[in-house]
């Protein structure tokens, strides 16, 4: 067979592959390289190494704020907590106005509308958990209309959980059909996909998981839910990066990374940061495609901006709890 | 391969500003004696030589010359101190000293780590994280086996041999001194070091070391000094036991002067390792390694895989990978906590590996080498790849120690294996597979005297080292080090 003949038969097209079947998505999954885990914690320790001073740690502060998903995901959340929380959002520190917006504002659905008037049309995002979170154990049906009425009360992103236990026993097409409904069902918003690596416990599920999910249709492939014992770590945070460099590089598309539970200090953020930039690089270092999933994140970054402004620390009470 | 989307994400767009460790914590004197008998001693000829900073070429310290007098009289003190001290204290009382050593050293980690860095040129992450840590791990790990000898696997009551006389390289001066002084101190004997022309200043910190540790006067005596005073001590009589790391070329022509005497001797020589990478190794971690392989302290590492061996089915993809990846190498002042890859030890190191390189590309390989801006003063080599490089090419055969990679090709793990072998060196081998059978298969067939698997320049001082063939003889860590200073 010539070689333009065999072209025919395997596409060399840059567009992702079509999934058409299980076996097909199978196949494609476990045909990607393993992840050697002493490898990749080596590297990310080494990386954690980096010493980020003076302007590149200002730079980086105001990257890292403008890239925080501010959230607030508790049984106590109140409408008031809520409308808190967009004012912090938007001005983080009103006493300085160069201080950038955070990317969105994160609540469960039943809180979006409330969230969506505090933040009007400001270029602030509302994002909505949804699909049953944090553990996604309910019907598809539950699931969809759970998505579907975050995004009509306004939510322009939606981060949704993966069926762990249905990835975990092998059911790939499942994982992979719920996520192509939930983004059929999100319409214009953004969708994020919740891997719950702590869940998924090896690097190399973690990247079939991340692939899985950009085959899928995600806008994101995000860490955890914040919810479980293991969240984001730096070594699945380097894995996911080099999920999606490798999945730009395969298929053209531009998937963004969040990672999200126990990030608090501005150090564990930069730590992220030199990830980001020695492994997928600039296309990842702006809110559209890198996400910090947080809380007190946000306070610790404001109070390391005053350090590096002022050469002293500030203390903590000067910012606003929420 | 899409060349469009390549081009979009930049990698390392956040620039990091200069984050330079503080030379002052060095304390550099500006000069030294000779350590001789528990003392800082002027050397009889008043003979002296410069050391260099490689990243700057400004002069450090002034360091004392031994001559063949002051060689003779360090061998008499350790020889005094073995007789009179060393060989009746008991081992317990030798493990209280090396435990004080290793304290000592990690207490004094963060200067060992800038005087290293200065002098040889090394990035200080490398000697703060790497270098200064292992050295101290290797002190603890022997004041371990000095009271165990007996349960080491030489017999009942295993005889320490005396004075040894070693003699150690520049690209890793304080860990080397470390590995030759530990294992023979455990196993009783005496020592008489002498650290590498280019590199003596963190040997003599270690002299300052040992006075505060209090080990007894003359048994261990460090000697600076150039190629002249290491074979002073090769010829000593007085000598029982030479140990030696550094060239193939040197250490022959220490053989030949050892082969008349009764002296024991160890060899710890060059290397031109394999890294063998199949199609279903971690392609991530395994770019990793190979980078970690032949850029870790500039390629000046005996053990380097210099020797990219990758199978064919995705030779492509690695070298894209890792011509991206070598273009993100830090490469620059040493003691900017962000470097990775730093100054080239010396000048006649520099001119060895342009000389080397060059031939490269006369023989036709083709020839990578980062963009990177390269410091006006000092000893500068950017990091360098070499694709479409044959077996018969100088570069696939003799040793750089510089960084520079050559990338060979290979279709069977047959062929990999025999190219692997093709060389008169034999110290290190690298084999990456997510298939544990195909490694150990690999392994076993690799004439290498260490063979890490799905990692590389991995070091432990419980693992044994050393290579085979024309890598030299004697293993250095692990129960195996001891055997090199036991009479056995």
């Amino acid at each position: 067979m010539a070689p333009e003949e065999i072209g025919v038969i395997i596409a060399r097209s840059n567009d992702a592959p079509t999934i058409e079947s299980e076996a097909q998505l199978r196949a494609l999954l476990s045909g990607l390289s393993g992840v050697d885990a002493v490898g990749v914690e080596a590297r990310a320790a080494k990386l954690a190494t980096r010493s980020i001073k003076k302007s590149t740690k200002m730079t980086a502060i105001d990257l890292a704020i403008s890239m925080v998903d501010l959230t607030t995901l508790e049984g106590a959340d109140t409408p008031g907590r809520v409308r808190s929380l967009c004012t912090k959002a938007l001005r983080p520190d009103p006493r300085d106005l160069t201080v950038p917006s955070v990317a969105a504002v994160c609540v469960y659905p039943d809180l979006v509308a409330q969230a969506r008037t505090a933040l009007g049309d400001a270029n602030v995002s509302v994002a909505a958990v949804a699909t049953a979170f944090p553990s996604g154990r309910a019907s598809m049906a539950v699931k969809l209309l759970d998505v579907r009425e975050a995004v009509e009360a306004g939510a322009d992103e939606i981060d949704m959980v993966i069926d762990r236990g249905a990835f975990l026993a092998g059911r790939l097409g499942q994982v992979y059909e719920e996520i192509v409904a939930v983004k059929q069902a999100c319409g214009d918003a953004h969708l994020k996909v919740i891997l719950e690596t702590g869940e998924l416990v090896t690097y190399d599920n973690v990247r079939r998981a991340s692939w899985l999910a950009m085959l899928a249709g995600a806008d994101f492939i995000k860490t955890s839910t914040g919810k479980v014992a293991v969240n984001a770590t730096p070594p699945v945070a380097l894995v996911m990066l080099e999920a999606v460099r490798d999945f730009a590089e395969t298929s053209g598309r531009v998937v963004g990374v969040k990672v999200a539970g126990g990030i608090r200090s501005t150090k564990d953020a930069m730590k992220y940061l030199v990830i980001v930039n020695e492994t997928a690089g600039s296309a990842w270092l702006t809110p559209q495609r890198f996400r910090f999933g947080a809380s007190s994140l946000l306070n610790d970054l404001l109070m390391q901006r005053l350090k590096q402004q002022r050469g002293a620390y500030v203390r903590p009470d000067e910012f606003s709890g929420d | 391969m899409n060349e469009k989307n390549l081009a979009n994400s930049q990698l390392g767009a956040l620039v990091y500003d200069p984050a330079p460790e503080s030379a002052s914590i060095a304390r550099i004197k500006s000069s030294y004696g000779l350590f001789i008998d528990g003392a800082f001693t002027e050397a009889s000829a008043h003979e002296h030589f410069v050391t260099l900073n490689p990243a700057t070429e400004e002069v450090l310290a002034t360091v004392s010359r031994a001559s063949d007098a002051d060689v003779d009289r360090a061998v008499r003190s350790a020889r005094h101190a073995y007789e009179k001290v060393w060989s009746k204290t008991t081992g317990a009382e030798r493990a209280k000293y090396l435990f004080r050593i290793a304290r000592l050293i990690q207490e004094r980690s963060r200067e060992l780590a800038v005087v290293e860095t200065l002098d040889n040129g090394k990035p200080i992450r490398e000697s703060r994280d790497i270098d200064i840590p292992l050295a101290a791990a290797h002190f603890f790990y022997y004041a371990g086996w000095a009271d165990k000898l007996d349960h080491a696997g030489y017999g009942a009551s295993p005889q320490p041999l005396g004075v040894a006389g070693q003699i150690i390289p520049w690209n890793f001066p304080l860990l080397m001194a470390a590995w030759k002084l530990a294992p023979a101190l455990a196993a009783g004997n005496t020592c008489v070091l002498k650290p590498a022309e280019t590199t003596p200043l963190t040997a003599l910190v270690l002299a300052e070391i040992l006075e505060q540790a209090e080990l007894p006067s003359g048994v261990v005596n460090i000697i600076t000094g150039d190629g002249s005073t290491g074979a002073a001590l090769v010829e000593h009589p007085g000598v029982d036991k030479i140990a030696f790391t550094g060239s193939t070329e040197v250490g022959r022509l220490i053989q030949q002067r050892v082969a008349s005497s009764a002296k024991h001797l160890t060899l710890e020589l060059g290397g031109k390792g394999a890294n063998i990478v199949f199609e279903d190794a971690p392609i991530d971690e395994m770019i990793e390694g190979i980078i970690d392989g032949i850029f870790f302290n500039q390629g000046h590492v005996c053990c380097a895989g210099s020797r990219l061996l990758v199978q064919e089915s995705i030779a492509d993809e690695v070298l894209r990978r890792l011509v991206r990846r070598v273009e993100q190498l830090r490469v620059g002042d040493p003691m900017d906590k962000n470097t990775d890859v730093g100054a080239i030890n010396s000048a006649a190191q520099l001119a060895r590996i342009q000389e080397l390189t060059a031939f490269g590309e006369r023989e036709g390989a083709t020839r990578y080498s980062s963009a990177c801006t390269l410091p006006d003063k000092g000893y500068w080599f950017a990091p360098t790849v070499f694709a479409d490089v044959a077996q018969s090419h100088r570069i696939a055969r003799e040793e750089i120690f510089g960084p520079v990679l050559s990338v060979l090709t290979f279709r069977t793990p047959d062929e990999a294996v025999a190219k692997a072998n093709n060389t008169n060196y034999g110290l290190a081998c690298g084999v990456w597979s997510e298939k544990g059978s195909r490694t150990l298969w690999v392994a076993e067939r690799l004439r290498a005297g260490v063979i890490w698997a799905n990692t590389y320049n991995r070091f432990d001082p419980a693992s044994p080292f050393g290579g085979v063939r024309e890598s030299g003889f004697g293993r250095e860590g692990g129960r195996q080090g001891l055997e090199a200073y036991l009479n056995v």
